[in-house]
């Protein structure tokens, strides 16, 4: 039985693994994301005092983490956190934020 | 038609290898799906039990054993010693784990894991099954490191408070009862210990409390290690223009005794001081269950995990989690730490029992705020990544960093990360 299912675990991962090279695998980008939901809300549905991400536009996501990445715009906190995602994460996880329903 | 055969094979046998080969369908679990137990609901368990159920689309059954009603947070618990906030706004139900996310909640605590037959049994006297076991214990304390405090009543009488709850009211209290021109002292272990900012955080908090209603008091740290741990700057600042001729540092006092009749604390090469109120908080390790299981591998105090799944390197199908395990480079021992751990295995614990790979990459951060004031607010930040090489979490280069001064907005966002990260957690 465990070989059974050894065998189509390894389809899975097969399968999988071929997408990794064009994209970020969804669930990854889900777990990145969530690293930022401690802040900014589960799914990034925000509680009041911090800015909700759920559906925010994309582009204006990335923009504002690669400003703070470069220390372009002000920040108490951001631009700390920012310089620890390549520009590739940043892209992935607005993403997935921008998909989000507000 | 191979796959058919598969399917039904797996069904007859294995309700997780029936999972497994369904992956990606909606109809995995039921009451015949795979069964998680997480045993402990502060930040790393409560945030793993819900994000199990949401991430398996709620096909997977957790249940979550917690002895306390509701979830009372360390982090901003300093400000209810100092007085600005309350108990009340530091309590959280667990009753939108269950209404919103289905998790089966048990009021008892586990006594004993039988990892053959993959059972917990409880203090109740029942056993709980589970495919997978999620374990965040948090630390318990190494009192035979101060023995005075294993007389009876001693621990009644000098606070850790280093668990928020009952203790925090009644330190204080303590403060509250203690008369102007008294001595509050507060003993911190060496590191590791449960959140490295958090002793010079209440210094702070006491010494404001004592500027406003006890002016001729002292706070009188006294630290085993060499030099304040986390934040040491911005900390000294503090004390030096904030609480002048109220708060005196002590590095290298490593406590080894107390003796609570007379409120004294002995040390390993210091001479021994005595104080109105006295505060220690003794040398940590992971919870009770999992050193008893025999988990804490790490000096038989911490236990060893493989950083991409949480899953013990000592027991199969048993993660742990939060401030319990043998922590990576520079990785703090804290509630944000604890919720990321938590995300982290909880998508892990889902692959694993859908019969997916676990995510390669794990990326998470911590960000840690301390108010040296009711309303200024200092923090640390750091980015971890997994490096496949070292098989450990590392800090990304160039990343995090410290307040440049305390002020007044961080002292807002840390609020609002409380109200963020407890949501995150339970709601």
């Amino acid at each position: 039985m465990k070989k059974l299912n050894l065998i189509l675990a390894s389809l899975v991962f097969a399968s999988t693994g071929a997408m990794a090279q064009t994209a970020p695998d969804p669930m990854q980008v889900r777990s990145w994301a969530a690293s930022c939901s401690n802040c900014h809300g589960t799914n990034g549905r925000a509680e009041a005092g911090n800015e909700a991400l759920a559906g925010a536009n994309k582009d204006d996501m990335v923009k504002k983490m690669l400003d703070f990445k470069a220390g372009r715009k002000p920040a108490t906190i951001m631009h700390q956190l920012a310089k620890g995602y390549s520009d590739d994460q940043i892209v992935a996880i607005a993403g997935y934020f921008a998909a989000q329903k507000k | 038609m191979k796959r058919r055969q598969f399917i039904q094979t797996a069904s007859a046998t294995s309700a997780l290898g029936a999972v497994g080969l369904m992956s990606g369908c909606a109809s995995i679990g039921g009451a015949n799906g795979p069964k998680v137990v997480v045993v402990g609901g502060g930040y790393g368990g409560a945030t793993a039990a819900k994000y199990v159920r949401m991430w398996s689309d709620y096909g997977i059954q957790v249940t979550l054993i917690e002895p306390n009603a509701s979830f009372i947070s360390c982090p901003i618990s300093n400000l209810v010693i100092g007085g600005s906030k309350t108990m009340a706004d530091i309590t959280t139900s667990y009753d939108n784990l269950v209404k919103r996310h289905g998790v089966n909640l048990i009021k008892d605590y586990v006594t004993q894991i039988d990892p053959d037959k993959r059972v917990v049994k409880l203090a109740g006297g029942s056993e709980v099954p589970y495919d997978r076991l999620i374990l965040s214990p948090g630390v318990d304390f190494m009192f035979d490191a101060l023995p005075g405090l294993q007389k009876s009543g001693a621990q009644d009488k000098v606070l850790h408070a280093w668990k928020a709850g009952a203790q925090t009211v009644a330190l204080r209290k303590q403060l509250e009862a203690m008369p102007d021109g008294g001595v509050y002292a507060l003993s911190i272990p060496l590191a590791p210990y449960r959140c490295p900012p958090g002793p010079y955080e209440r210094a702070c908090q006491v010494a404001e409390y004592f500027s406003k209603a006890k002016p001729k008091s002292k706070v009188l740290i006294l630290d085993a290690n060499d030099d304040v741990t986390s934040k040491g700057p911005l900390f000294k600042k503090a004390w030096a223009e904030r609480y002048k001729g109220i708060v005196e540092y002590r590095g290298k006092h490593n406590a080894t005794d107390v003796d609570a009749t007379t409120n004294t604390l002995k040390f390993e090469f210091n001479d021994d001081v005595k104080a109105n109120v006295l505060n220690v908080i003794p040398p940590m390790r992971a919870g009770d269950i999992a050193v008893k299981s025999g988990l804490a591998t790490a000096n038989k105090r911490w236990c060893e995990v493989d950083f991409l799944t949480f899953e013990s390197k000592a027991a199969k199908n048993i993660h742990v989690l939060g401030d319990s395990i043998q922590i990576a480079p520079a990785m703090p021992k804290s509630g944000h730490m604890a919720n990321q751990h938590g995300k982290t295995c909880a998508a892990a614990v889902v692959a694993l029992l859908t019969g997916k790979e676990p995510n390669k990459l794990p990326i998470y951060n911590n960000t840690c705020y301390s108010f040296v004031s009711s309303e200024d607010v200092v923090h640390v930040a750091s980015v971890h990544a997994y490096n496949a090489d070292k098989k450990t979490m590392l800090t990304v280069p160039g990343s995090g960093g410290v307040s440049s001064a305390a002020n007044e907005l961080e002292g807002r966002y840390a609020l609002a990360w409380a109200r963020n990260i407890w949501a995150d957690t339970l709601a």
